[in-house]
């Protein structure tokens, strides 16, 4: 490949490839089964569109699956949204020359939930920090973050550097989380995944959770891992009895004892919901989906929602796989009826956010997202987290007091 | 300058052609993407000890990489609006920094002895060399 008899884009990639894993003294390239891509048009701009459209031109092929993550508009519903002509334009770009290459438009960053469920042991290229940290930590298998660029070097090569989590002596446990304030909804697990995050923000760190009295669900893991990757830059963790690769302490930490130790005491979920105060009377938009709704998390709004009006603006983001189910169910329809606008193949804070602020007046953001509580912060928004149920109510009041 | 108002900090090698800016230092971590507004290079995040700060031309040096896959593009896309730093240099970075700035060819360093976030105040004046793992600083601060 170096010589370059795969082709100037497979060239292109291992030369990065080897810059990166030099860097962490990466010793060998590993053979990886799929890629996973972040390539929104916000976060690419001008050049990152550019450089995607001269391989595209010059005829490079990805050589394993690539899927892709969620984009920065739906096209369709821009205008409606308030969004520029300008960023469908330039997402149009991107996927289009991505999908020349060989990629699968399938915009969404749940992609292990519907249409790439990843395994034990195996290798892996994603980006997206929460899609890499269920690879990691709910399947077993193998990933570092991949940014963009990287993401698509691996899907040119068919391999990536073997450092960070592809070696045992990065995933093994690093802190001891005993947690002793139960989390009681899918909000809860996001405040969580905030807490253990704010508490040790480095990527290299993964902590073990232990005194959890029930199995989290799917979309709790979710919740969780994505507010770790969030707050946290972390990219695994283990849970004692649920996890894959932690079917003790001992097992977790490779049968050395924990050399540190945290608490999460009771109160300290509600803490960090009182970390998110609205700075006014009623919020401006409501927004369910960080990361994309799942069936199950779609439905529970759909319901909550049914016969209702709600007096706010109220985005649900999804992927055009649990979309198709949720028109076929009749959930769509239930939200649409209450005014609830359902967006497809986009996350919100990848929708052009600090635009949206100044064209829409977007200050006051209520979710139940602890990620997405995040995230929109650096786009100047004033972020209220609350459980699911909560939002639903306080978007029909349009008013957060009852 | 007296010689003990020079200091050299090593470690691995890093990325990147050598480099001399002026320092921009900060306790805090750092995401391209949510702590910086892109198009002017000013941090942006309301809660970040360098609210209201420009990056543009400095060396960034801070404890953590934050946040997402998208720095994976950004500092491409920051050096081609011109408002990208000169260099990057962290306690202990994660690889989607990396991955960016090798993108950008933006130079990158990190796990360097002593500590660049306690050794480094604001506004001395740094020479990287990262295929070498050193840093010289120069107080000006």
């Amino acid at each position: 490949m170096l010589a370059g008899a795969a082709g100037p884009a497979a060239r292109w990639g291992i030369e990065y490839q080897r810059s990166v894993g030099e860097f962490f003294g990466a010793e060998r390239m590993v053979a990886v089964r799929s890629a996973h891509i972040h390539c929104d048009g916000e976060a690419l701009g001008e050049p990152g569109a550019a450089f995607l459209e001269d391989w595209a031109r010059r005829g490079a092929r990805l050589a394993i699956p690539m899927t892709m993550d969620p984009r920065s508009t739906d096209p369709g519903r821009a205008r409606e949204i308030g969004q520029d002509d300008a960023i469908v334009a330039e997402e149009a770009r991107i996927v289009g020359a991505l999908t020349a290459m060989g990629a699968i438009p399938s915009n969404t960053c749940i992609n292990y939930q519907t249409l790439d469920v990843p395994h034990l042991g195996e290798r892996l290229a994603w980006g997206d920090t929460g899609t890499v940290i269920w690879a990691n930590s709910v399947a077993g298998a193998r990933s570092n973050f991949e940014g963009g660029p990287a993401a698509l070097a691996a899907a040119l090569t068919g391999r990536v550097a073997e450092y960070g989590f592809h070696l045992d002596e990065h995933r093994r446990g690093t802190v001891l989380v005993e947690v002793e304030d139960q989390p009681r909804c899918l909000t809860d697990w996001g405040a969580l995944g905030a807490l253990v995050g704010r508490a040790y923000p480095d990527y290299w760190e993964v902590p073990v959770l232990t005194g959890l009295e029930r199995n989290p669900a799917p979309d709790e893991l979710k919740h969780l891992g994505a507010a770790l990757a969030s707050y946290g830059s972390q990219a695994m963790f283990h849970m004692i009895g649920v996890t894959p690769e932690a079917r003790s302490v001992e097992d977790a930490f490779g049968g050395e004892p924990p050399e540190r130790r945290m608490s999460v005491p009771p109160g300290a979920l509600a803490g960090l919901y009182e970390s998110f105060l609205p700075e006014r009377g009623a919020p401006d938009l409501v927004v369910f989906g960080t990361p994309q709704l799942s069936l199950l998390e779609f439905r529970r709004i759909a319901e909550g929602l049914a016969g209702r009006s709600v007096r706010t603006t109220v985005f649900l983001t999804t992927s055009a796989q649990v979309r198709a189910g949720a028109d076929d169910y009749g959930y769509t329809e239930l939200a649409r009826a209450a005014g609830a606008v359902v967006l497809t193949g986009v996350c919100f804070y990848l929708m052009t956010a600090r635009e949206l602020a100044r064209t829409r007046g977007f200050r006051t953001l209520l979710t139940d997202s602890a990620k997405l509580a995040n995230t929109v912060q650096g786009y100047g928004y004033n972020p209220v987290l609350r459980p699911t149920d909560e939002c639903v109510e306080i978007a029909v009041r349009g008013r957060f007091a009852a | 300058m007296s010689a003990d108002e020079r200091l050299v900090l090593r470690g691995p090698a890093g990325y990147g052609e050598a480099i001399e800016a002026e320092a921009l230092v900060s306790s805090d971590g750092f995401s391209a993407r949510y702590d910086l507004d892109h198009t002017t290079g000013v941090i942006s995040r309301e809660a970040h000890e360098l609210y209201g700060q420009s990056l543009v031309g400095k060396v960034l040096v801070v404890s953590t990489a934050k946040g997402g896959t998208a720095t994976g593009w950004r500092l491409f896309d920051l050096v081609e609006r011109g408002t990208a730093p000169a260099a990057l240099v962290f306690r202990a970075t994660n690889p989607v920094m990396v991955q960016g700035a090798v993108m950008a060819g933006i130079a990158i360093m990190h796990r360097l002895v002593p500590d660049p976030v306690e050794a480094i105040a604001s506004g001395d004046w740094l020479r990287l060399r990262p295929a070498d793992g050193e840093i010289d600083v120069e107080r000006r601060a």
